[in-house]
């Protein structure tokens, strides 16, 4: 099964991210991260959804999402030519030892170092799901305490803005 | 004006004339409006009573059902009917009670998120927190409700917002700026259609209940006909086509006719119209089903196309107008053979019963075939009764039948047949029921009574939950468990206690002066027919087989 980013265009109301976080959850299908935001319109917000789907299920996906009242519009932007980004804040373990040894290592994947304190170390690091496990992967033997990452999202390259795909 | 005589005024905008409710103390703003309006306020018994009238009045009008109940418990108690409704698309505004905007969130009295607990089962719901906004909130609601495929929509009511003192109402213009309804199909797509049908061999129509609700009995007619089309139906789609036509089939699936099935089976083109291939009809087996055919789905719903089986020839759009544009493409396919085969298999397996003498479910229903007149409507409960309705009913009309197709609710027949009665005061209402379906609704029985309805009830008593008896008689060697209703009530004296005519039927001889006299009284009667537990629904699609697997041929 091929994975999926759609870019769902909704109307800014309250209740929106429930209807359609429960309709995929309701109809089983498989959504990997889901990820919602203001957009440059107010009353409009744009949720980037990846899904693993045969292209029925995603067929299904998209005609059910598309029956919400307050969805605007759904793009599959799979296939197009894609910036994808994903946030991620990373709390490590640090003490003076190990200090140089993980600033090298943030160096190494362009992040940067949001807060230091004598224990531990806040890493923020933006770029491919990829790139943000392989820097998981690096400071594990550090002792990672915990991880927040905002899910993926997704534009695509040119002038042309999803909504008039 | 309060928020609570704009909501009426809006109503009234919608020509609603009828709401089933049950008041609460969130209601009281409401309640008191009331007593001013034009809008009639049918007083139920329990809260899943109103939804369910609302629901059968619904079905039979085709107009939008209007149910009430207050906030917490009374709108939770709507949620079997909401849910009910949802599945078998019926256009309903649910108007639900809420506490004060202020304790909103903060487990106050009677307060449940109904509209939380709703989503999966509304096609959209309100919260309102400004009275102005009721007017545009109301007809949204309404056009939401009735228009592309049919669905409940629920307006949940804060008490403070009922009491709000509104000076001005905000514009009742709609924003419903997304929302699309699918009216001609693709022209394109229509003349492939046309094409397929010309071209077929086998062809056979599969008609559901999205014929009954785009009102396109007039055309599935004139194709019919026209190309001289075999048509099965879904327990939905009974009286799209009169069950005495001779192109008509009868009901499909797993209970349906062996010739239907083995038609959908054999075909090598199929007309789905206004169908979803529930897994009643395709055995839950869409990549087994109709393996030999074309397939043509047209719904109003495009989620619908596609979700169970692949179609060849997709038409997302309103059944009436595609079917219209399709009449003058129309090239009548050569099919003789097919109607030979086809009249081998009716020839081979007819409907049938045992005349015994004895009192069978098929007796009862012929005799209020002729008791009851053409016109009358059969509302029926959820079980076996419900399935030798389908099967032997002489459905002439479309909107004759009002049954819970999608979620099988029992219960749903009693508070259904209210509505029924209250949307046609001057048709037979027949309720037919059983004595299991009619205990879990039967505090309903006050409320025709109260408000004068004379909806004929005719109960088929055999003392068991007879379906799931069947069941375990069939596929568990009769290790019969929970199915026995022991402790069931004298009906006829229940009846009685609430002021209605009752008569308990123990012969078949006594079947019909019995059903004569009922349709003749003026009142409600309540007519107890004792049958066997032993009586079964045949034939009977063997559970998880293709639907060509059918015992009781």
């Amino acid at each position: 099964m091929k994975k999926h980013t759609l870019a769902v265009l909704v109307e800014n109301r309250p209740g929106v991210l429930t209807h359609i976080s429960g309709l995929i959850s309701r109809r089983a299908f498989n959504i990997e991260s889901i990820a919602a935001g203001y957009t440059e319109e107010a009353d409009t917000t744009r949720i980037t959804i990846i899904v693993e789907a045969d292209v029925i299920e995603l067929e299904q996906v998209v005609n059910q999402l598309s029956k919400l009242i307050d969805v605007i519009k759904i793009i599959d932007l799979t296939g197009t030519d894609l910036i994808h980004r994903e946030l991620a804040l990373i709390k490590v373990k640090a003490s003076s030892e190990t200090r140089p040894d993980i600033v090298d290592v943030v160096h190494i994947f362009r992040a940067r170092i949001v807060d230091v304190n004598p224990e531990t170390m806040v890493i923020e690091l933006s770029g491919e799901e990829r790139k943000i496990d392989a820097l998981c992967q690096m400071l594990n033997n550090h002792g990672i305490i915990e991880i927040v990452r905002t899910g993926k999202i997704a534009l695509s390259r040119g002038p042309v803005p999803a909504k008039d795909c | 004006m309060n928020g609570a005589e704009v909501l009426l005024e809006a109503l009234e905008q919608e020509e609603v004339e009828d709401i089933f409710g049950y008041p609460g103390a969130v209601l009281l703003a409401l309640l008191d409006a009331l007593l001013r309006s034009k809008i009639r306020h049918i007083l139920v018994r329990h809260e899943q009573g109103a939804v369910h009238a609302a629901d059968g009045y619904a079905r039979v009008n085709s107009k939008v059902g209007v149910c009430l109940a207050t906030s917490g418990p009374g709108a939770t108690n709507l949620v079997t009917g909401i849910a009910n409704a949802y599945m078998d698309s019926i256009p309903m505004v649910i108007l639900t009670g809420q506490v004060s905007t202020e304790l909103l969130g903060t487990d106050s009295f009677q307060e449940a998120d109904i509209t939380g607990i709703t989503i999966p089962i509304t096609k959209h719901s309100y919260i309102v927190k400004d009275a102005a906004q009721l007017p545009r909130i109301v007809k949204e609601a309404f056009y939401l409700a009735r228009t592309g495929r049919p669905g409940p929509v629920l307006i949940d009511l804060p008490k403070d917002i009922l009491n709000q003192e509104v000076k001005k109402t905000a514009s009742s213009k709609m924003t419903l700026k997304n929302y699309k309804v699918f009216g001609k199909g693709n022209t394109g797509q229509i003349e492939e259609f046309a094409k397929s049908i010309a071209n077929s061999l086998k062809p056979v129509i599969y008609g559901g209940g999205g014929i009954i609700w785009a009102g396109a009995t007039g055309p599935l007619r004139n194709l019919v006909e026209k190309c001289n089309l075999p048509v099965v139906s879904t327990l939905m789609g009974l009286g799209c086509l009169p069950s005495d036509h001779p192109n008509f089939l009868g009901m499909a699936g797993m209970h349906g006719t062996v010739t239907a099935n083995y038609a959908l089976d054999d075909c090598d083109l199929l007309i789905a119209l206004g169908v979803r291939f529930d897994d009643r009809v395709t055995s839950g087996l869409g990549n087994k089903f109709a393996t030999k055919a074309k397939i043509v789905h047209i719904d109003i719903d495009p989620a619908e196309i596609g979700k169970v089986v692949r179609a060849n020839v997709p038409i997302v759009g309103d059944v009436y107008l595609v079917l219209e544009e399709l009449v003058s493409r129309l090239v009548p396919p050569k099919i003789t053979q097919w109607w030979e085969q086809i009249h081998s298999w009716q020839k081979s397996y007819p409907l049938r019963y045992e005349q015994d003498g004895r009192l069978s479910p098929q007796i009862i229903l012929e005799s209020i075939a002729e008791t009851a007149g053409d016109d009358a409507v059969i509302v029926t409960d959820v079980g076996q009764h419900q399935m030798w309705v389908a099967q032997c009913y002489p459905f002439k009309y479309p909107r004759q039948l009002v049954t819970s197709g999608g979620l099988g609710t029992m219960g749903f027949g009693l508070p259904a047949a209210v509505g029924a009665q209250v949307a046609q005061p001057e048709k037979n209402i027949v309720l037919i029921t059983g004595d299991g379906s009619l205990q879990m609704t039967i505090q309903e029985l006050a409320t025709i009574v109260q408000h004068q309805l004379p909806v004929k009830i005719v109960l088929m008593n055999n003392g068991v939950l007879g379906l799931v008896r069947q069941w375990q008689k069939m596929f568990y060697d009769e290790r019969f468990s929970e199915i026995q209703l022991h402790a069931n009530p004298d009906f006829v004296k229940v009846a009685e206690a609430y002021g209605i005519k009752g008569i308990r039927v123990t012969s078949a001889q006594d079947v019909k002066p019995c059903l004569t006299k009922a349709m003749a009284y003026p009142g409600p009667v309540l007519m107890d027919f004792v049958i066997s537990p032993d009586e079964v629904v045949l034939p009977m699609v063997v559970p998880g087989n293709a639907i060509t697997d059918m015992l009781g041929r």
